[in-house]
Formats: C-alpha cells, sequence, structure tokens
C-alpha cells in the first residue's frame, strides 16, 4: 500500500491538493490538475490492518457502477487507481450541502421538506431508470445543491442490474446505514429497488422531525424490530405536520415493500401536489398501531428470511406516470372517447400505473366588471370540473389520479415542462382531426410535443372510416423520383 | 487486444460463421475455441476446417468431449450424441481427426485459462453449473480468469470472499468490468448449440486491457442450421434442439 497522501504529490497524472474531508473510512482531496472543465477530487480509502477488505469492496463498487451511471443526479466518474497497488477514485466535486447539516438547524417545516424530498425523489427515480439501486440513502449522502437539486453521493454499496453484485451473500450487518436501511435489507436481500423508497422516507421522517423513527439499534435483533415496529407518527412528533406529509412519510416506510410506493417518481409527484393526495387513515392517525396489532405484525416477521423478499429483475424496471392531454375546451370532440380509451388501455398493464390528466387553457385576459363565473379561477374551475367529468368513465382510485388545468398560451411548451418536472413515462394526446389535413400536423401540439419530449408519446388518432381498401395509405403525394424508379 | 471465446460449435458453421463476423467486427483480434468442434451438427469438415485457419495466426483451441469421442468412442454419450458422433467419424478426413486428436485440454496464457469443462479434472468433462464447481475449477487452474464451454449457458462466476463464489446471469450486449483483482470463471455459452430457450448463437469477448467481457448473442438462420442436419440424415432431435433452442 502507499503512504499516506499528502497534499503536492502527485498520482496518475492527478495532481494533489488540499484535503477537504477525513474521516474513519478515507479521505478526500481536492484535485488542482489536471482541468476537466468541473472542479475534481479524489477519494483515498483508510486502510488499517482491520477494516482493510471492506473498504476496499465499496471501492470497488464505486469504480464498477460509477462509469456507467448518467445525469445530473450523481457525480461524474473520472478515473479509478489500481485496487491492489494504489486504490482511489477521482470524481466531479459537487458543490452544495450535504443534508446532515441542514438538520443541525432543527426540523424543517412541510413547505421547506417538501420540494428538498422531492428533489431527493427525483435523483433517486433517475438511477432507478439506469437499473441501479443505491442502498445507502441517508442525510450524509444527499448533496443540495444551489439550484435545489439533489445529487446522490457515495456508491459503495450500491447494486446494478447490468453487473455482478460484489456485496451478493455478504450476511454482514453493516451493508447499510443502520438508522435508514429497509427491512428486505436487514435480511440481506439486495435486488429490491424499493429499499431505497423505504430509506428516503426514513429521511424525510428525520427532516421534518429531527427524530429517527427506528432510532439506531446496535443489535442485529434490534435491527429486526423495523420488519414488524410501527413508529410513533410524525405528527405526533411535529404537531404542526400536514397530514398529507404524514401519509407520504409513512407510506414510504411501510415493512412491506408492496405496501410502499412502488416509484420514486410518485413520491416526487405526490410531495409536489400534496393538495392532490388522497389521504388514507396513515395521514391523520396520531396513535402507533395497538399492541396486539403489533404483536401479530412480530410474529409474522419473526421467520420471514431472504427467500420470501426475492425480487425478479424485471421489477427493477419502473411504475410509469402516464400523462394524458385533454382539451376540456371541446368536450364533444369525437376524439375524446377514443383518447380515454387509450389511457384505460396503457392503465390497465399495471394497477400502480398513475395518471396525470392536464388540460391547457388559454389564460384569458379578466375584464373588469366581469362575475365571478367569468373570471380565471371561475374559468379554471369550470375547466377542473370539465377533466373530472372527462376521467370519471375510468372509475379510478383517487390516489391514482391528479388533475391539473394550466393557463397557458404555449401549450406544448408547457405539456413538455410539465411532464418533464413530474418523471413522466408516457404522454398521451389526440393527433390534429382528421378534418385538418397534413400541413396540420406540423403545426400541431401532438408534433411539437413528439419531437421534444423526453419520454414515449402516444398519438391518439380516430381511423378514418370509410376508405375503399386499394386506395393508398398515405394522403401525400408520391416522391416524383420514387414515381421513376417504380 | 480484445479476444473472442467461442465454444460448443458442434459442427455449426452458420452459427461459427456468424458469431466470427459478428466478432472482428467489434474488434477481435484474438480467437480461442474452447472445445466441442463437433457432434450434432451438418458440418463437420467446414467447422474443423475454418477453426484450423485461425491457429496460424495464434488461436487458441481445446478439446472437448464430444472432439475426443470421435477418437475414443466415448460409452457414456447418449444414443443420438453416438450417431451423430459415428458419422462425424465417417465423414472427417484423417488430418482433421489428427488435429482434433493432437488438442490439449488445458491451455494457460497470462492471467488466463481456457478449458472445456472443469479444470479441477478436465478429463471427466464435469459440468461447471453451481458456484462450488466454478470455484473447485478456478483453484485447479490457478487462474484469475477461467473461460469455459460444456454447460451450453452464458454464465458468470466470482469469488465474493475467500472460498466463496456467486453467480451472475449477463445481459448479452452489456459490457462487465471484471477486475483482476478478484477471480473470476465465465461460461462463455455455446456457438452452435444454445440450450436456453434462445436459439441465437452465444458467445463471448474479452478485453484483458480495460478488463471488461462481454456476453453476446448473434441472430443467424438457425431453421437452415437445422434443416441441414435433417438432410444428412442424422438423428431428428439434433435438428429439433436447433430449432428450439432447447
Amino acid at each position: 500500500m502507499p503512504e499516506q497522501l499528502t497534499p503536492g504529490t502527485e498520482l496518475d497524472g492527478f495532481h494533489v491538493g488540499e484535503c477537504i474531508h477525513s474521516g474513519a473510512q478515507g479521505q478526500i482531496f481536492r484535485i488542482t490538475s489536471p482541468d476537466r472543465g468541473f472542479p475534481t477530487v479524489m477519494k483515498v480509502p483508510r486502510l488499517g490492518a482491520s477494516e482493510a477488505r471492506e473498504n476496499l469492496i465499496s471501492f470497488e463498487i464505486e469504480a464498477m457502477i460509477m462509469p456507467a451511471l448518467r445525469g445530473p443526479y450523481v457525480p461524474r466518474f473520472v478515473a479509478a487507481g489500481d485496487l491492489t497497488k494504489t486504490p482511489y477514485i477521482v470524481t466531479e466535486w459537487v458543490d452544495g450541502t450535504t443534508l446532515d447539516k441542514l438538520l443541525k438547524n432543527g426540523p424543517l417545516p412541510a413547505g421547506e421538506l417538501a420540494p428538498i424530498g422531492a428533489a431527493i425523489a427525483d435523483a433517486i427515480h433517475s438511477l432507478h431508470l439506469q437499473e441501479a439501486i443505491h442502498f445507502d440513502i441517508k442525510p450524509d449522502n444527499l448533496v443540495l445543491k444551489a439550484n435545489g437539486e439533489i445529487v446522490l453521493i457515495d456508491f459503495g454499496l450500491a447494486h446494478h442490474a447490468r453487473f455482478p453484485d460484489l456485496l451478493a451473500e455478504e450476511k454482514r450487518f453493516a451493508a447499510g446505514s443502520v438508522p435508514y436501511i429497509s427491512p428486505e435489507q436487514v435480511l440481506g436481500v439486495r435486488s429490491d429497488p424499493r429499499s431505497d423508497i423505504f430509506a428516503l422516507g426514513v429521511v424525510l421522517y428525520e427532516l421534518a422531525t429531527g427524530k429517527l423513527p427506528f432510532g439506531v439499534p446496535a443489535t442485529m435483533a434490534g435491527m429486526r424490530d423495523r420488519l414488524w415496529m410501527d413508529p410513533v407518527p410524525p405528527r405526533v412528533r411535529s404537531p404542526q405536520m400536514p397530514p398529507w406529509l404524514q401519509e407520504i412519510i409513512l407510506r414510504c416506510i411501510e415493512p412491506q415493500a408492496d405496501n410502499r410506493y412502488q416509484s420514486a417518481a410518485h413520491v416526487a409527484f405526490d410531495l409536489r401536489n400534496p393538495e392532490q393526495l388522497a389521504l388514507t387513515k396513515r395521514g391523520s392517525k396520531l396513535l402507533r398501531a395497538s399492541f396486539f396489532s403489533q404483536m401479530r405484525r412480530w410474529w409474522h416477521a419473526r421467520r420471514e428470511s431472504v427467500g420470501q423478499h426475492a425480487v425478479s429483475r424485471s421489477q427493477i424496471s419502473t411504475t410509469p406516470v402516464i400523462m394524458v392531454a385533454v382539451d376540456t375546451s371541446n368536450p364533444d370532440d369525437p376524439r375524446q372517447p377514443v383518447l380515454r380509451r387509450a389511457t384505460a388501455q396503457t392503465l390497465s398493464l399495471s394497477p400502480e400505473y398513475r395518471l396525470i390528466c392536464v388540460s391547457v387553457v388559454r389564460a384569458a385576459p379578466v375584464a373588469i366588471g366581469a362575475t365571478d363565473d367569468q373570471s380565471a379561477s371561475g374559468i379554471h374551475l369550470d375547466h377542473l370540473v370539465r377533466l373530472r367529468h372527462w376521467v370519471e368513465p375510468l372509475r379510478l382510485p383517487t390516489w391514482r389520479l391528479s388533475l391539473h388545468v394550466i393557463e397557458s398560451t404555449r401549450p406544448e411548451s408547457t405539456l413538455l415542462d410539465f411532464a418533464r418536472r413530474n418523471n413522466v413515462d408516457i404522454i398521451l394526446l389526440g393527433a390534429p382531426s382528421p378534418t385538418q389535413h397534413s400541413l396540420a400536423w406540423w403545426r400541431s401540439v401532438a408534433s411539437t410535443v413528439t419531437a421534444n419530449a423526453r419520454c414515449s408519446v402516444y398519438v391518439v388518432r380516430i381511423p378514418e372510416p370509410g376508405l375503399p381498401p386499394d386506395s393508398p395509405s398515405t394522403d401525400f403525394a408520391p416522391d416524383p423520383d420514387e414515381q421513376r424508379s417504380a | 487486444m480484445i479476444i473472442a471465446l467461442l465454444s460448443d460449435i458442434h459442427s455449426n458453421l452458420d452459427a461459427l460463421d456468424a458469431c466470427l463476423t459478428h466478432a472482428s467486427e467489434n474488434g477481435a483480434d484474438r480467437y480461442a475455441f474452447l472445445g466441442d468442434i463437433v457432434g450434432y451438427g451438418a458440418d463437420p469438415q467446414g467447422t474443423v476446417d475454418k477453426i484450423r485457419s485461425y491457429v496460424p495466426s495464434g488461436a487458441i483451441v481445446v478439446k472437448g468431449n464430444h472432439d475426443d469421442a470421435v477418437e475414443t468412442h466415448a460409452r457414456y454419450m447418449n444414443d443420438a450424441a453416438k450417431d451423430s458422433i459415428d458419422w462425424t467419424r465417417k465423414t472427417l478426413s484423417p488430418e482433421s481427426k489428427a488435429f482434433l486428436s493432437s488438442l490439449p485440454l488445458v491451455l494457460h496464457e497470462g492471467l488466463m485459462c481456457f478449458v472445456h469443462a472443469s479444470a479441477a479434472s478436465p478429463e471427466r468433462w464435469d459440468y461447471v453449473d453451481a458456484p462450488n464447481a466454478a470455484r473447485s475449477s478456478a483453484d485447479a487452474a490457478k487462474a484469475t480468469y477461467t473461460f469455459s464451454g460444456h454447460v451450453h449457458e452464458q454464465m458468470l462466476y466470482f469469488e465474493i470472499s475467500a472460498g466463496k463464489w456467486s453467480a451472475f446471469q449477463p445481459t448479452p450486449g452489456s459490457p462487465i468490468p471484471i477486475s483482476s483483482r478478484r477471480r473470476w470463471l465465465a461460461l462463455v455459452g455455446s456457438v452452435g448449440q444454445p440450450r436456453d430457450g434462445n436459439p441465437s448463437a452465444a458467445y463471448t469477448l474479452f478485453d484483458p486491457v480495460s478488463e471488461q467481457i462481454t456476453f453476446h448473442r448473434v441472430i443467424y438462420d438457425h431453421l437452415a442450421a437445422a434443416r441441414k442436419i435433417r438432410q444428412a440424415g442424422l438423428p431428428e432431435l439434433h435438428a429439433y434442439r436447433l430449432e428450439r433452442g432447447a
């Protein structure tokens, strides 16, 4: 092993600058050159006699997984040293504050917590979309940037579905951070992305109340408590907390992964749109489950083992958020039932799929002396009622559904923005009507959304009736060159 | 250097050609054939000729149990496999039979070991089909990287900690970093007779410099290869398996 690294030395072409962090696991140094166009740091493990191996596995995992990750929510990977000679990792330095520092100022009110929580959920969702699971979500590993985004750091316990899991079958106590790890992680399951959602719930609980829902157990038996234990409802600890926030937090930390949010995108959405959230008993309860009901859960949990928590790789795929753009200004348009049918078909693929209905209405200037019905809020309400009427035949439970009327003069960019901010996976919208002709497509909302969306877009059309079977399949005039060659 | 690892070709020249083309398009400049060049398929002579043509440029070739059976009349094989070997014996030229007979069971090069079945006792043709079997093969191979076939599936075994191994099912076409810090055993898949329900040919690329392995599946006309087996009058079972990839 090399001597301890000191500022001023050069390692594999990297000039080592000041040490900015020194902990039990290792040290972090700034890199002064070469310049990559963004600040970089070198992480070096602390290799004592006893803990050497464990530290190195986490370096090996980071060196394996980080180069495969993309996007604004993970630091860019630069290089890794030879683990047998000079173990180190060079990555982008993310400027911001880790959330553990934020915690020092006491609990956050709901209004401040919700956007931070949604940003954490965005980052986790982006990771899950890339077939990776972090497995060590905790305040120290969440960096809040000035722009409000969260960057995830420390991938030493992470898992990527396309790479062998170097921590597989490691029954070590510490495969995660004790207060935050999910019940299935306690049992040694390392394949369920919903473990990150559990940890997110613990982080939200802690940020909102200043307390940990399951404490910091020091024994394996204490860790197993979270397989059945009902934590103190956060509103007991923070009486000002609105019921919607308790609802979201408690749903994240359900002991059974099937009862949690199935996608981090859904957590982000609920934190951003709390007024749309359907409250259950979770949101209002102020008492833990009764002694007997907790004993019952303990009895069932005591035999739980890895086998019952096996997750197939296909489950790592996401649980989509579907957005449908409804033209509430023309409720009788013949395309409406066709669009509704397509929406129903898409939703039928999984009971976990969520639907966001959006209507973009042109903002009308409010005339002086207008009555209440004609005012902006009156128009808004009118469209909301029409939207509710449109979606009613789908008979969706309220928790799967949210309705939004947005006033804008540019429906294309409004829909695109809304879809991006809410991690939408599929956008459904209607094509220009068959009476409008080919040129209409290029000017349509559908074409702009299709061209610029970051997700899949289903453009729904009414099949044109009455064409004879031998008529050409498009209205476009054939290309003259093509005609000649034919 | 990128090494193409091809095993269990089983006289399927169509599948071999498809994999060799795919490998060279993806930068392979070194070839290793991990045994079972013949048996089951309809073109033993063409397959042996093709593989021999890679020997002058440094290809690695080891012997599989079907190659061995051409010479030794293996008693353990089932009737269909035996019929195919008897036919192969009649079809192959004396030089080709001498080539198969001359092949070694195990070859070592640097950190790598190439062997058809388990390196623990290669002449017994034991299957490496579980983490413990991978561990004994890698222990006997005394190599960082052990490459094998025989099982007709793609799998990556790796050492988690001293004496403890695990298995990973790779995603075709997705490169996997395999650091020389730990030991690995890759089952490279079968070129000529895949048995995992997917009829496309299987092989693997390994880049020893960047320490990356990529398992590949290559689509080829497997129905044509099955037809040739029937036309040659070989047992129906072998044609059926190619059609189903089973």
